[in-house]
């Protein structure tokens, strides 16, 4: 297992076709309503008309997939006040069913949206980054099904040595809230985060 | 849950009660499907396999486009998972054929609450789809007496096989073409039936390029390639929603796009994935003016003299004057109507090109600019450009621009067609010669049930005869939504259809009650494609091809059957069984392909199981990309090419000889040059004071076309919108989200909007392939396209317009 699993975005090759969505629903049977992974499309860019009557614009349009981001300083475990919400020694956070009250702040807490509440459970949950996988020595699932190979994991200093540090990409939040252990190539569209150049295009998507 | 899923089978050989149990389970929700009843096995971390549970290799056999590789993770005779290729290091050129989102739902298509259960004969109205079960014999029954009523009273050629592409890529279970199906070889045995040309994807480009460059696929240079150009322009073409596998071009093209320095532009009305991910530039065009913009560039490259003299001599004719065939009058060459010296006496300079395409006049030539000086220069459309009502015109034109620059049969340039593929041949599942030769258009069957033996072959392009000798009496719809829902113009098939004196039967073998099944007369239930054995051929690729062994993973469905098998009962009953069957089974049909594919591939095990454990097969290209009519180029004497000159025919005698012999609706225009044509709901129709909005209809990552179009999971991450530009919004008090009325004077559909600038103003697009849903007023629920969409055929193919509309909009 590693040590501080980390996820890595390669915004070059991601078309935003949402297959770590669906590998994500199979292969943890997530009922309608939760999503551990999102892929959220942020877009921008306007429309105006010059003296001959013609359109001139400067459209741009990107998509991110963010699941949990299994921090460093994960918020939802500052905020859970029974301890279920926990990072474990493999770097994983994760719920502890048994003690899960159900009380939410952890989902109030975390600017990614990663923690889910489950009608069904009466309980939070969220990605485990397929601890199950990783045991195995697979991949999570939705790295092993990005069809463009946009999506990777690994030890987060080796990814770091390879592709920086950089995540500071709208409409992400400040990493410095939780220092999530995700990095991020962007692409030429990609603006810097806290930017108000677009905005999250697909809200009943995510 | 219905009443039909517990009502126990009459049959003897019927499906066991605990079949129905499991199924019931996998239907009933995702709870009952984890081990030891968890809520979505939410504790699986801990979970065990069940001791019983295997993987078996898999296919996604859709018209994608791509193909890809499933392992389905089987556990107590039901598919509980779905993972994807996991072969070797993923290096690419020999990299993992990934799945995309459609194909990772396929356990939630496959036991959708929409899956057909049992033969069923239709009671009550056509279309209102209520059905009665029946039994495989009465179903053989019925089938046989309808189809001998058919032939008997009016021969063969009344019996019709529907366009049908819900199991593209398969092969003894092959759904396309229809002549290579098993229906085909059940007809064949019976004397044969009428036959169609075309598809609803490339009718026109397959037709029209020909005449340019010859007979037969006209070829273009792959998407490995784009690391050998310069400048790499689309025009139309998303393959990140219609190429989408990660063994196919959408890889491909990310995979290129990181080695090349080309600048990437997309000329297209909607800012697509494709360009979001690839382009450094985005150029928004009216629907259907691609070929204005062409003429506006053809203007300035030609009078600046950027073209490329030498290869237009040497290899094209009907450039200039000179090079015009022999009688035909002056005035008449390309660049005579380029510049304004022909019949129509209009120059098309930047300024007319931009007036028509919306495109401002300085980006027209600086575009023509920057393709005249990048060498090489690769220039590829999609198809959507060519299924407008001047679709035939749109894409000769596109090949003019590497024909002027001559990019043609170079490495890093293109033809201008779309761009190539490569892939090896599979083996065919032998369906014998049909007697019949005569084929209306793909898009025509509806005319031909209407007015069939007025259909000619100068008016309505019929083929093998002046005109056909009778009407459209027996339709066979396998694995095909085009009865309602991809056809045009739902409302008036829907009108033809409820006349049963006109069609008299239609049967339809499908997985799912799809809104074309509900106008079936008999309703065969299909065994799914991980229900059966079979082999699945290479999507379109640059650099790697492969094949899919795919063994049956689990039982089929209730009573579902496969489509062999629902042959061989109606050939029974017709009389010609030992025909159809050759005394083979299904399962021997299989080991007899497998044998032939060997002999095309050894390398293949000797064994079919062998092949079918290790699933996948993985061909890598090596050198560098292949440059189709590389030869021609060299010496076009010495490889000429199949057009009647020999030569690029920028001119086309044929087409000069069809335009002056064809009977054309007012308004249509078939022409030897390549040319704009304004057209019936176009940019420039008055019709626009009424309807004053452009609608397309895009590939959507949702669906493929109308496959997988009921599967929940993919409706959740990426729901059903009509794209509406802000400025078109704004003047409607429409909001993003909003429930929106989209109508003219074909029909009416409600869905929800997405009020954002990756559509231009005065363009909309709603995603092609939603599922038809009438309510009572009908009032179109599902936000199908095709409610608005024409039947008017395109003038020299016949094929489908589908993108060339007019519509208004206003919020529900
Ligand atoms: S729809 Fe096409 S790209 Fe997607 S999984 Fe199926 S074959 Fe592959």
């Amino acid at each position: 297992m590693l040590k501080r699993p980390a996820f890595y975005i390669d915004m070059e090759a991601c078309t935003g076709c949402k297959t770590c969505m669906i590998a994500c629903i199979d292969k943890h049977d997530l009922p309608k309503g939760i999503l551990w992974r999102r892929v959220s499309e942020y877009t921008g860019g306007d429309w105006n008309k010059d003296g001959n009557g013609k359109y001139h614009q400067n459209v741009f349009a990107y998509y991110l997939s963010i699941s949990c981001n299994h921090c460093e300083n994960p918020i939802c475990v500052r905020s859970c006040p029974t301890t279920a919400m926990h990072k474990g020694p493999d770097g994983i956070v994760s719920v502890d069913h048994d003690k899960c009250v159900g009380c939410r702040y952890c989902e109030w807490g975390c600017p990614y949206s990663a923690p889910q509440y489950s009608e069904g459970l009466g309980k939070m949950t969220k990605c485990d980054f397929c601890r199950d996988y990783q045991r195995e020595g697979k991949s999570p699932a939705c790295v092993a099904a990005c069809p463009n190979r946009a999506l990777h994991y690994g030890e987060y200093e080796e990814l770091a040595d390879k592709y920086g540090s950089e995540n500071l990409v709208a409409p992400l939040p400040s990493p410095n809230i939780t220092q999530p252990n995700l990095i991020i190539t962007p692409n030429r569209n990609a603006k810097p985060a806290g930017s108000q150049a677009g905005k999250i295009s697909n809200p009943e998507e995510v | 849950m219905s009443k039909e899923n517990s009502a126990p089978s009459k049959k003897k050989k019927g499906v066991s009660r605990r079949n129905v149990l499991k199924w019931t389970a996998a239907l009933g929700g995702v709870a009952s499907l984890s081990a030891g009843g968890l809520f979505y096995g939410l504790k699986k971390a801990n979970r065990q396999p069940n001791s019983d549970e295997k993987i078996v290799w898999a296919s996604c056999n859709v018209n994608c486009g791509s193909r890809c590789a499933l392992r389905a993770h089987v556990s107590d005779g039901v598919v509980t998972r779905i993972e994807t290729d996991n072969l070797g290091k993923d290096t690419y050129g020999s990299h993992q054929v990934r799945a995309c989102l459609r194909g990772r739902s396929m356990r939630r298509r496959m036991y959708a609450p929409e899956r057909l259960k049992y033969p069923m004969k239709r009671v009550g109205k056509r279309g209102e789809g209520n059905f009665e079960r029946i039994s495989w014999d009465e179903a053989y029954a019925l089938v046989a007496k309808r189809l001998k009523k058919a032939i008997d009273e009016h021969g063969n050629e009344s019996v019709y096989l529907n366009y049908g592409t819900g199991n593209l890529g398969a092969t003894l279970s092959k759904s396309w073409p229809p002549g290579a199906t098993p229906i085909a070889r059940l007809m064949n045995c019976l004397g044969g039936y009428l036959n169609h040309y075309g598809d609803y994807s490339a009718a026109q480009i397959e037709y029209a390029l020909p005449f340019t460059y010859g007979s037969g696929w006209v070829d273009g240079n792959t998407y490995a390639d784009i690391t050998n150009t310069e400048l790499f322009v689309m025009f139309g073409n998303n393959p990140a929603a219609t190429r989408m596998s990660g063994g196919g071009l959408v890889n491909d093209i990310v995979q290129a796009r990181k080695k090349s320095g080309a600048k990437i532009i997309v000329i297209d009305p909607r800012y697509t994935d494709t360009a979001a991910v690839a382009a450094d530039e985005w150029i928004p065009i009216h629907p259907g003016t691609d070929a204005a913009l062409v003429c506006g560039l053809a203007h300035v490259l030609i009078t600046e003299k950027i073209v490329d003299d030498d290869f237009l001599k040497k290899c094209c004719v009907g450039y200039d004057e000179d090079s015009l065939p022999e009688g035909i009058p002056a005035g008449n060459s390309y660049k005579s109507y380029i510049l304004g010296k022909g019949d129509d006496k209009t120059p098309k300079t930047p300024k007319w090109a931009s007036e028509i395409t919306g495109i401002p006049e300085k980006r027209i030539i600086q575009l023509a600019h920057e393709i005249g000086r990048a060498k090489p220069c690769f220039i590829t459309q999609g198809w959507g450009i060519q299924r407008q009502a001047n679709g035939e015109q749109n894409c000769r034109a596109i090949c003019m621009l590497p024909i002027l620059t001559g990019n043609v049969g170079v490495q890093g340039g293109n033809t201008g067609a779309r761009e190539g593929s490569f892939g090896i041949p599979f083996a065919g599942f032998p369906t014998l010669e049909n007697p019949v030769k005569t084929s209306i258009s793909v898009f025509g069957w509806t005319d031909a049930i209407v007015r069939g033996p007025e259909m000619t072959a100068t008016r309505d392009g019929v083929q093998g005869r002046d005109r056909l000798i009778a009407p459209i009496k027996f339709i066979w719809n396998y694995a095909g939504n085009c009865i309602i829902n991809q056809h045009s113009d739902s409302n008036r098939t829907h009108e033809i259809l409820q006349d049963e004196s006109k069609c008299e039967t239609i049967v339809v073998i499908d997985n799912f009650m799809t809104p074309s099944a509900r106008y079936a007369d008999i309703l065969l239930p299909a065994a799914f494609n991980l229900e059966e054995d079979d082999f699945a051929v290479c999507g379109w690729t640059s650099t790697m091809a492969y094949q899919i062994f795919a063994p049956k993973a689990v039982e089929p469905f209730f009573e579902s059957r496969t489509v062999y098998d629902i042959c061989t009962g109606v050939a029974e009953r017709m009389g010609v069984r030992n025909a159809f069957t050759e005394g083979r089974t299904r399962n021997d049909w299989a080991h007899w392909v497998y044998a032939k594919q060997r002999a095309n591939t050894p390398d293949l095990p000797e064994n079919l199981d062998d092949a079918f454990t290790q699933g996948v097969f993985k061909y890598e290209r090596k050198g560098k990309p292949a440059v189709p009519y590389k030869s021609f180029r060299e010496d076009p004497k010495t490889n000429p090419l199949p057009t009647p000159s020999g030569k690029i025919e920028i001119f086309s005698k044929r087409l000069w000889n069809i335009a002056h012999t064809w009977e054309l609706r007012e308004g249509d225009v078939i022409s030897a040059l390549p040319q704009y044509t304004p057209t019936w709901e176009g940019v420039s129709d008055p019709l626009r004071s009424e309807f004053p909005l452009q609608l397309i209809g895009h590939h959507y990552k949702q669906r493929t076309h109308s496959t997988y179009g009921n599967v929940d999971w993919l409706k959740q991450v990426a729901p059903q919108e009509l794209w509406i530009n802000p400025v078109d919004a704004e003047k409607r008090g429409i909001k993003h989200g909003d429930m929106v009325k989209v109508f003219n004077k074909r029909g009416t559909v409600i869905v929800p909007a997405k009020v954002t600038p990756r559509i231009m103003p005065g363009v909309l697009t709603l995603p092609q392939g939603a599922w038809y849903t009438p309510g009572k007023d009908g009032i179109d629920q599902g936000g199908c396209v095709n409610v608005l969409t024409s039947q008017r055929p395109t003038p020299l193919s016949k094929g489908n317009p589908q993108h060339t509309n007019l519509v208004q909009v206003e919020k529900a």
